[in-house]
Order: structure tokens, then sequence, then C-alpha cells
């Protein structure tokens, strides 16, 4: 299904991509590596730095209202054959008449305010194998209708299919004894992956509020990992389900108020879950040019064990953001997240900067302490790694 | 001056009603009367409208305050770019620190005209380089005294973000110009005082000085110097909250536009304290596109570039 509907997708492209000159291209190729601080838990995985290239180039063109965008993405890993990966992000066909927007092909939509975890944001599958932060998505098929009125803008989404999961291999970190395998994924609907999907979105603004109401139904992104019947392998679940959320942000001078909510069936028995924080920005402190934000967020999750497990059951992050505003963009996220029940952190620390015109260096470091083996983040305590990138964007 | 032609009309026409109703009330053989009646306030609208004339041009009159000319001047200013409708031009900017290295960024603004003096402008700006932040675009809905909504959208993660607008004194992408410089430009977010008449370049500029009264300005005050010929700002000096001068602004190679409307090709804007500068070059100026409302929504951002 998918292939299908990436070689549609190709075949509007490539006529347009046969008129040189008009498209633009921009994108970044990458190099990476993660160094692990201590030996791995399973047998199977390397302790040696895991290296990795990445290719992202953009295509895009315009004529009029009609708008064309490809964007293919290719990662080579040294060590885990699951996170060498190719994924078309975008490859879609967007027609822009007035107040209306009509979009075919491969995109990738994001919703939502919150800074720590993306609860309303369901349109796309998560590329767990790229981050565990849950920011890189699969790129999804859809049809998709959107309307811009006075009291705001309606989109309407069709979703035929299915993008499953990604899951570390043998050899990859961030995973427990057993392995998910991918090979064998279980569908509620008789459809399976080409079950399509539907999905709706409100948002608008008023005055200091921005509002966001949406619903989704059909296969449920979040997978349930299953013990296969020779008990070698977990075997991934995917469920019908209904989701509505709510995302809301109130900004006041530099306050920005942020709430997320989503209640879920489909799952098991049905149940809600929320985040909600703030953050506030300090402006060129200590009479210099950088600003520093502090946020905070509270994570709230009242799924059951039948639903798919979760590491932000009941978590509070703290953090703050450091931005230079310098000729480089310089910028620091650090931050961790606390479970009070079980004392378990999560530990992250994100930093960026240009370098000359064209390059840039990220630093992303991630540590984990005080799991308990009943815990979802359990497996990944002995996976503290430090993670350098760096990218020539062109 | 068009601005101001309407003023004396409209005088006229708002005693036409009064002069109406006369005109019932009065017997049939008094037209005579009616006459002398309609050329005193034909005549009295053309005094009104003279002594308004007088008020906003530049020739001082005596019963005007500094205050009082020093917004007629802002205001004649103002109203010079009425009607520009909606614009799109392409800027190249370029940061010189105080070593003489350059960086250079290229970003595209549109910007939407709302009428409404009580109302700011709409606009987008979208990055095209460097490379690494290409698609990133900031919308602002200019508001006059209370803070402007801005959505800031992040192409990496296709997101749309709500953001802050308070932070008017810091600078825009690492450059000499703040967030102010370019937002606050609403003729109702200043007091103003006019304080003398001075030659510029091969032409005389009033010069005013203006006090931010929005919130979280940077700055205690700004002197202005605003040609006489065509009301364009020729070069601003800004001084910091403890009154000491800390940028200047020049704005050159004006270019006029179809229905009158001028343009600078290039700002430049020098640190005082730090030595640092920017220029700013506008190329390939559009006006009257043709954009409307809906092309200044948050949810447009994502296809903007």
């Amino acid at each position: 299904m998918f292939a299908r509907f990436l070689l549609s997708s190709l075949l509007i492209i490539l006529p347009v991509s046969a008129m040189a000159g008009e498209i633009d291209v921009s994108g970044f190729v990458g190099l990476e590596t993660r160094v692990f601080t201590q030996s791995p838990q399973h047998t199977d995985q390397e302790s040696n730095p895991e290296v990795s290239a990445i290719f992202n180039p953009e295509f895009r063109y315009r004529n009029g209202d009609h708008q064309f965008s490809f964007i293919p993405f290719y990662r080579r890993d040294s060590r885990d054959e699951e996170r060498s990966h190719f994924d078309v992000r975008e490859a879609y066909w967007l027609y822009v008449d007035d107040d209306w927007e009509f979009l075919t092909g491969i995109n990738k939509i994001f919703w939502g305010v919150a800074e720590s975890r993306h609860l309303v944001d369901i349109i796309n599958q998560t590329d767990t194998v790229e981050d565990l932060d849950g920011e890189d998505k699969l790129g999804q098929p859809m049809v998709s209708v959107t309307k811009y009125n006075d009291w705001g803008q309606v989109s309407i989404f069709a979703l035929p299919g299915f993008r499953e999961r990604t899951f570390p291999g043998s050899d990859g970190r961030f995973r427990g004894p057993l392995l998910v395998d991918t090979d064998n994924a279980r569908y509620e609907s008789g459809e399976k992956e080409k079950h399509v999907d539907f999905a709706a979105r409100y948002s608008h603004y008023f005055g200091d509020w921005d509002v966001g109401l949406s619903h989704f139904y059909g296969t449920g992104r979040e997978p349930r990992l299953v013990l296969n019947t020779a008990g070698t392998a977990l075997e991934p679940h995917y469920d019908i389900i209904n989701q509505t959320g709510t995302d809301i942000q109130y900004t006041m001078n530099a306050w920005l108020w942020k709430f997320e909510g989503i209640f879920r069936e489909g799952q098991g028995e049905a149940f809600a879950a929320a985040t909600g924080g703030f953050e506030y920005t300090f402006y060129q402190v200590f009479e210099s040019a950088a600003d520093i934000g502090v946020l905070t967020e509270y994570h709230y999750d009242g799924r059951h064990a039948d639903a798919p497990a979760t590491g932000f059951d009941s978590d509070i992050f703290i953090g703050a953001r450091l931005a230079m505003n310098d000729i480089q963009d310089t910028e620091v996220l650090a931050g961790f997240s606390i479970d009070p029940d079980s004392d378990e952190v999560f530990y992250n620390l994100e930093a960026q900067r240009r370098i000359g015109n064209n390059y840039e260096l990220e630093l992303r470091a991630r540590f984990f302490s005080g799991g308990d083996p009943g815990e979802a983040s359990f497996p990944l305590e002995k996976d503290d790694y430090i993670q350098i990138r760096f990218a020539r964007y062109f | 001056m068009k601005m101001l032609s309407l003023k004396p009309l409209s005088k006229g026409r708002n005693l036409q009603p009064n002069l109406e109703s006369q005109k019932k009330d009065m017997p049939s053989s008094s037209k005579f009367e009616l006459w002398k009646i309609k050329w005193r306030v034909l005549g009295t609208a053309l005094v009104l409208g003279l002594v308004s004339l007088t008020l906003f041009s530049s020739v001082p009159a005596a019963a005007e305050t500094p205050e009082e000319k020093g917004f007629a001047v802002a205001a004649r200013s103002d109203r010079s770019d009425r009607g520009f409708n909606d614009s799109i031009v392409d800027m190249t900017m370029i940061l010189h620190n105080a070593h003489g290295q350059e960086t250079s960024r290229s970003l595209k603004t549109k910007t939407l005209e709302v009428p409404d003096e009580s109302l700011g402008d709409k606009s987008v700006v979208v990055f095209e380089s460097p490379a690494d932040i290409s698609g990133t675009a900031l919308l602002s809905h200019a508001r006059i005294l209370d803070p402007d909504n801005q959505w800031l959208y992040l192409p990496a993660l296709k997101r749309i973000k709500r953001i802050s607008s308070v932070n008017k004194s810091g600078p825009f992408v690492g450059s000499e110009f703040a967030f102010e410089d370019f937002t606050a430009l609403e003729l109702g977010k200043y007091d103003y005082k006019y304080i003398k008449e001075e030659p510029c370049g091969d032409m005389t500029c009033d010069v005013l000085e203006r006090t931010p009264k929005y919130e979280h300005s940077g700055y205690s005050k700004q002197l202005s110097w605003i040609d006489q010929s065509v009301y364009q700002v020729r070069k601003v000096e800004f001084y910091d909250r403890r009154g000491g001068l800390l940028k200047v602004l020049d704005l050159t190679d004006y270019r006029e536009y179809d229905g009158g409307i001028w343009r600078t090709h290039k700002m430049h804007m020098e640190n005082k304290q730090t030595g640092k500068s920017t220029d700013l070059i506008y190329s390939d100026y559009k006006f009257k596109t043709g954009m409307n409302n809906n092309d200044f929504e948050k949810g447009v951002l994502k296809r903007v570039r």
C-alpha cells in the first residue's frame, strides 16, 4: 500500500521535476555518532560507538496555486540494521484556492503545544529508531482538505496506508531483552494496514488564547507489545481507536501556559491523559542578548495495563532553554523528567550551533537513573549516551 | 497631501444637513438669503480647510504645541504610505561585527495593509538563508499598545508556535535591529514632540522626538528625521533606557512606486556602543499582489516558503 502510494506520488512529482531550473533544492547531509557510557545490558548489543550517515534532501516546486514537495530520507547506521532505513517524509501535491487547501500525497502534520510530550499529535507514526523524543515521524499518505474561515481553520484527513512503528534490531540499544518482531504485526482491523483512518481538526485563536480540537478514528499509532506464542519475541498489536484531543495555549506577556488532553477508546478500558505546564522567558538576561526560558510540564496518564505502556504515567518535566541570539543561533535546552512514584529520572541535554554559513553542530546527551524493573524505561537503564551530529545544509 | 485635501471637504459635507433643514423652514421669497447663508457656510468651510491645511503643513503655527506639530509631521509621513494594500519584498541582511567580518541572511517579507489606524498591519517574514533555518517564518498581527500577536513556524517539526511578543528590545536574528525596529512602525505607538528643522542631504528635514508608549521598549526615546518633500524617514537615532545614544539608522536609496508609495532600499543600522552594524538591502518590491487576510493566518505558515 505504502509502496503504491509512493509510486503514485512520484508519478506526480517526476513530470514536474523535468521542468528544471524552477525546483528549490535544500536539505542536509549529516554524520552522527553515539557514544554510550555503559556496557550494554543484552548480549547481542555492541558497546563500541555507533556511527550513522544521514541524507535528507528537500525538493520543492511552486507554480501559481500548485505546490509540490518531495523529501526522501535515508539513514545508514554502522550497527543496527533496523536503524538503517529509508523513508519518504513528504511527497505531495498541494492546491490552494483562496480559503481552501487540497493536499494529496505523503506529508507530516504536527498538532499540539507542549514540549516534553506530544499527546495530541497523532497523524504520523513515530520513527522510534531516529530518536527517543518522539519528534521524528514517518511520512503518512493522506488526502486532506482545509478551509479557512473567520471563525477558524478546519481540516479533514483521510489516511490510507498505515505505517508501522520502527523498533531497534538485535544490535541496537534502547530495547528490552526481547526484540519487537516488526514482520509479524497484528491488527484489530481485518483490513490490516489497508484500513483507511480519518481525522479532523479545528484550530483558531481568540486574543491571547490559541485553541485546537481534534478527533482521530482508525488504527492507533501506539502498538501493544504482546509476547508471541513461542515466547521468543514481542509482536506489535495495533488496535482501532477513537481519540479526541484538545490543545490550548494562553500567551500572556512572557508567559506561555500550555495544556494538552486526550480521551482514547479502543485499547482496553477507555482512558484520559493530559499534559499541562508553562514556559516563562527572561529576555536579555544580565544585559546580554541572550534569553533564558524556564519550562515545567506535568504529565498524567490514566491508561490501564491493557493499553500500550508509557513512560509518562505521572511525571514532572523541568527544563531551561538558553537562546544566545548570536549570529550562530546558539541554543541549549536542558531538562529532566522525574517520576515521583518510582524516583526514576531521565536527563536530557540538547545544544546546537551554526558553524560558518552552512554547517551545524548538534549535541545531545541523555541519561537514565533510578529505574525500577516495573517501569517502562527500565530497559534503557544502561543506555546513557552522548550524540554528536555534524551536518552540511544546502 | 491627498489625505489632507479630504479634510475641508468633509467639513463642508457635515454642514450640508443643517443647510437643508434651514432651507425647508424658509419662505420661498428669501432665496437671496439662502444664497448668502450658502456662501457664508462655504466660506467657513474654506477657512476651516485652510486652517487645517496650515495645521498639517510644516509652517509653524502660533497656536500649535511642539507635541501637536510632532504628531502632525509623523502622521503625514505615516499616511503618505496609505493605499499600498499589500507588498512582497526580498531582503538581504548583512551583519558586520566589530572586526569587519560579515555574515549574510536572506529573507522575504509579505505585508498586508490594515487601513484602520487603531489596528496594525499584518506581516510574514520567511527566512531563505542560512540554509539550516530556511523555511522558518514569523507571522505578526501588529496591535497599537497591546502586545502584537506572533506565531513562529519551525519547519523541521512542521510546528506552528504562538510566541510571546514582549521581547521588543531583543536582537532580530543576531542583527543590530531589535524586534521593535520592525514591528513598532505604527503611528499610535509613540508620543511625539517637534524639535527643529535642519538640512539633511540635499533636502530639509523635520526632526521629531518620539517616545514609545508601548511596554517593554528598549529605548527611552528616538530622534527621527523626516524630509519635507516626500515625507519619508531618513534617519533615526535610538537612545537606550539610560538615555545614552545606542544606535543610528540611516535610510537611503528611496524609490517611488505606483501611487506615490516611497520605499527605502538600504537601511544601515550602526550600534554606537559596540561598533557592530547591520545593512538591510531591499530588492524586487511588488505591490497590490492581491493578498488578503487569509494569507496572514497562522495555518498558512507551513506553505508560505
